[in-house]
């Protein structure tokens, strides 16, 4: 299975709301969109379910095409499975008869065995005979993937999946999901506008902002090295400072040197804004640099400090949580980046 | 009971209708809303081409009189259904009394009695021939005489004691929604629980009593039985009399236009209300109870005893006498003719309008927007309308398209040409019921259609199950239970019905109700109680429906 998205327009109306996306994602990898609301991430999903056509580009799957401007095979078609926010299961049927749903052209027991297999991967054979609403959230989830992943789809779809369910719900099931994937060899393609959910389960990350996808790429490169400004600022936390390009290496900023290597080519003499990320700054008592502490948060193991530098600039550091400083007081500081992240510089620094 | 409140349409739908699909079924509901808006078009239409002769008539002598009733009766009739249906809905809601449990849904029951049905019976209990003040004059001589039941008060309280079950359920669903947290907040601000129901739990609950009270008024508006049994001239006997004896379509239009926009400024009234009434907690109640002390105790099972008793029991035994002594009599063939046309009648209207309903909720559903919302908003409207308007409104359009059509086949056929009489079959009666009861089945449909969203659509669709074999395999099952919910409340209504089926029958077709008219208007009360426990038997049916459904929710 490969699916390739190619080059692909969608909108309602007279409005695009997806514009030229294009990206790929292999077999048996788990990729994640992710984005603001509205940016389009809900349209590209359900363009390759088949529920909406593309106006240009198209969509391949194993060397077919899905979807072509004025062609689209219909969803039934696809053998997609599709996980749904508000999970859509089936009221009248059990948690059984949902799973079994989807299982067409095979003999009874075989189907029998598979739902079995399936609800017990979930952890659900226990409730096979109970009705969906007898269900918490987080089994209602699980029945709703349970559900897709039945007919053993090419390619399973899942969009918010957690949406629904608390927080420590989110991140428990998110780490059961991609082990249940890696075990079964599952292709899937999740939307979500969490990244820590992104994170946790994904191989491959597209960020998508206003129908455009501004970068696919790994998890680990998202975060140190982001292709574009709006990456930068939506991926992490990050202040952009000013600064100017010494060499390929070196980026002088009001505070001192960074040096790194730069992610992207600037002559020297460029002026720039540079990306510090609260792991770029480190805590260092014999450094000659300091910096004024303007606020702090207590994080458990470490402390995530506000700094403010002479200009007025405001920086963040993480710092292990028993170098506990007082707001108002100054802490060395010392710059170490492997990587420099510098954009074009903005009138207005982010 | 979600007949009672019809849907009000308007809701966000995820996904906004696009492509040429969705115009088809916009235009379906347009269509399915045209039969409503044509009879109100017909009758307020009549407004503005006075007959100055015909306006003049009925001003001089009818209006003044027939104004003054019906004024008197919506305003005795919406004060004590208020004070009868909220008191009882705050006690079996709130607080603990011996029978609490039983009255809860025993109250209910009078809903199944048509106002005609307790007027010849109170009427025939009480009047002078009747059983009471015969016993009366045999203990103490003929001077005993009991004021007569037949006047103004007398209609007020047998239709006061049919209708308050709606203002008791609305309010009764109110009480137990609202969730004690805001009455705790108010004790924890310092009110006793008596100011707490007056300052907090009685404001919040407004909303539904008013909304209520404003059914109340609708159907006192629409009522045409318990008021033709009393004689008591009214809009609605008034357009009867109009219609039948002086033949006067003008005079029958001029005062249904008049009713109209009573009935109308009822509705705006509603509608603005329902916008009011917000659900304002979730969940079950948590407080308990309220235990009423001492005599207040005993004198809540009085009071709602009484009630009971007088709504309910002593009618319909009255009733179970009088049928038992004259079943002989009158159980015969035309009785079982009069059975089966109310059945049949009532099966084709219940599968008509529950079809028409469902379309209705799937152009909602499948193209979404202002424009299928005011359809649907106007569509249901028609529950508002009482039948002898209908009864006109829709009459005298059919009458108007077949002497079109008429017209048309005599220049073709010259004196050969087949009569055209549209106004004088099945069809009127059956468009009339369908504008009356479509929001009757409408509402439980379109209440089911919410779960059926278009994500259980595309789930189902991604199962590689879609089109024809989709509808049968999770729409079906998924609007089951609101059909049969639809179809029986619209079954019930029919069977019921009387002021359309009056009017608009084709010759032959007389029922249930048609019958029990018959034998009041001449004065035989005890004979119109088989066709009346018949009625009422059938009516009782969505009510243990509605009581079952309660139950188990609690």
């Amino acid at each position: 299975m490969r699916l390739e998205f190619s080059q692909v327009t969608a909108g309602y109306g007279d409005r695009d709301v997806l514009r030229a996306v294009s990206f790929d994602l292999a077999s048996g990898l788990i990729g994640c969109l992710l984005g603001p609301s509205g940016c389009g991430k809900t349209t590209v999903l359900r363009c390759i379910a088949g529920f909406e056509p593309v106006r240009d580009g198209q969509i391949i799957v194993d060397d077919a095409v899905l979807s072509g401007p004025g062609f689209t095979v219909a969803p039934e078609l696809r053998n997609f499975g599709m996980v749904f926010q508000d999970h859509a299961l089936f009221p009248h049927l059990t948690v059984r008869e949902n799973v079994l749903f989807g299982l067409h052209g095979l003999p009874a027991a075989k189907r029998a065995a598979r739902a079995a297999d399936v609800l017990s991967a979930v952890g659900l054979e226990a409730s096979a005979d109970v009705y969906p609403h007898e269900l918490s959230g987080g089994q209602q989830q699980r029945v709703a993937l349970a559900r897709a992943v039945a007919p053993r789809p090419r390619l399973l779809l899942l969009d918010e999946p957690f949406s629904s369910l608390d927080v420590d719900l989110r991140l428990r099931l998110s780490g059961e999901l991609r082990d249940f994937f890696r075990a079964s060899g599952t292709t899937a393609l999740m939307v979500t506008h969490d990244q820590k959910e992104a994170f946790a389960i994904a191989d491959e990350v597209g960020v998508l902002r206003d129908g455009v996808l501004e970068q696919w790429d790994t998890a680990f490169n998202l975060y140190h090295r982001p292709a574009t400004r709006f990456v930068a600022d939506f991926v992490g936390r990050g202040v952009f400072v000013p600064g100017t390009v010494r060499s390929d290496s070196e980026v002088e900023i009001e505070i001192g040197i960074v040096h790194g290597k730069l992610t992207r080519p600037y002559t020297p003499g460029s002026r720039v804004d540079v990306l510090l990320r609260p792991d770029d700054i480190l805590h260092d008592d014999s450094s000659a640099l300091t910096a004024r502490v303007a606020d702090k948060a207590f994080r458990g193991a470490d402390i995530l400090y506000t700094l403010a530098l002479p200009s007025g600039a405001q920086v963040f550091s993480l710092v292990p949580s028993h170098h506990n400083h007082q707001v108002g007081g100054a802490i060395g500081i010392r710059l170490a980046a492997d990587h420099i992240v510098a954009f074009d510089r903005e009138t207005e620094s982010g | 009971m979600e007949a009672l409140y019809p849907a009000t349409g308007a809701r966000s739908r995820s996904r906004s209708g696009r492509g040429s699909g969705s115009a088809k079924w916009r235009a379906l509901a347009a269509f399915i809303a045209v039969p409503v808006l044509l009879p109100v078009l017909v009758i307020l239409g009549s407004v503005f081409v006075p007959e100055g002769e015909t306006w003049t008539h009925l001003l001089n002598n009818v209006l003044g009189e027939v104004l003054l009733n019906t004024l008197w009766l919506v305003l005795g009739v919406a004060c004590i259904t208020a004070l009868l249906g909220t008191s009882l809905a705050w006690l079996t809601a709130v607080t603990e009394f011996p029978g609490r449990s039983v009255f809860s849904w025993a109250l209910m029951l009078p809903i199944a009695v048509p106002g005609y049905v307790m007027a010849f019976v109170v009427i025939g209990l009480l009047d002078y021939a009747g059983p009471l003040q015969s016993m009366l004059r045999d203990y103490f001589g003929a001077g005993a005489v009991l004021p007569s039941v037949r006047g103004r008060a007398g209609v007020i309280a047998v239709m006061s004691l049919v209708l308050y079950p709606y203002v008791f359920l609305i309010a009764r669903n109110a009480f137990l929604t609202q969730g004690a947290r805001a009455l705790e907040a108010g004790q924890s601000l310092g009110l006793s629980r008596r100011q707490g129901f007056f300052r907090i739990a009685l404001p919040m609950a407004r909303p539904w009593i008013a909304g209520g009270v404003m059914l109340v008024v609708m159907e006192t508006l629409a009522d045409f039985g318990t008021v033709s049994v009393f004689n008591y001239n009214t809009f609605t006997t008034a357009i009867y009399e109009a219609w039948f004896s002086l033949f006067s379509v003008k005079a029958a239009l001029q005062l249904s236009s008049v009713l109209m926009l009573l009935v109308l400024g009822t509705v705006v009234i509603e509608r603005s209300l329902r916008a009011d009434a917000h659900y304002t907690g979730r969940g079950a109640q948590n407080a308990p109870r309220i235990s009423l002390k001492g005599w207040i105790r005993w004198a809540a099972t009085c009071f709602a005893g009484a009630v009971l008793l007088l709504a309910f029991v002593l009618p319909v035994t009255q009733m179970l006498i009088w049928g038992w002594q004259n079943f002989s009599a009158d159980f015969d063939a035309r009785y079982v003719a009069f059975v089966s046309h109310s059945l049949l009648l009532a099966i084709i209207a219940a599968l008509l309008i529950t079809t028409v309903a469902l379309l209705l909720a799937y152009s909602l559903r499948n193209a979404p927007g202002r424009f299928s919302s005011m359809c649907a908003r106007l569509a249901t409207l028609g529950y508002a309308l009482p039948g002898t308007v209908l009864a006109v409104g829709i009459f005298v359009p059919l009458a108007g398209l077949s002497s079109v059509v008429q017209g048309g086949l005599d220049l073709l056929f010259g004196d050969g040409a087949p009569t055209v009489l549209l106004q004088a079959t099945l069809l009127t009666m059956l468009l009339a019921y369908l504008v009356r009861f479509l929001a009757v089945a409408y509402t439980p449909v379109d209440s089911n259609m919410q779960r059926v969203t278009h994500s259980v659509d595309e789930a189902s669709r991604s199962l590689g199950v879609s089109g024809g074999r989709m509808l049968k395999r999770v729409h079906f099952p998924m609007l089951r239970g609101g059909l049969l919910t639809a179809m029986t409340l619209v079954f019930v209504d029919v069977m019921k019905e009387m002021p359309i089926t009056l009017m608009t029958r084709p010759f032959g077709w007389d029922t249930l109700a048609v019958r029990v008219f018959e034998l009041t208007s001449e004065g035989h009360w005890e004979r119109a109680a088989l066709p009346a426990l018949a009625i009422v038997l059938v009516g009782l049916v969505p009510i243990m429906i509605m009581v079952r459904r309660t139950e188990r929710a609690s």
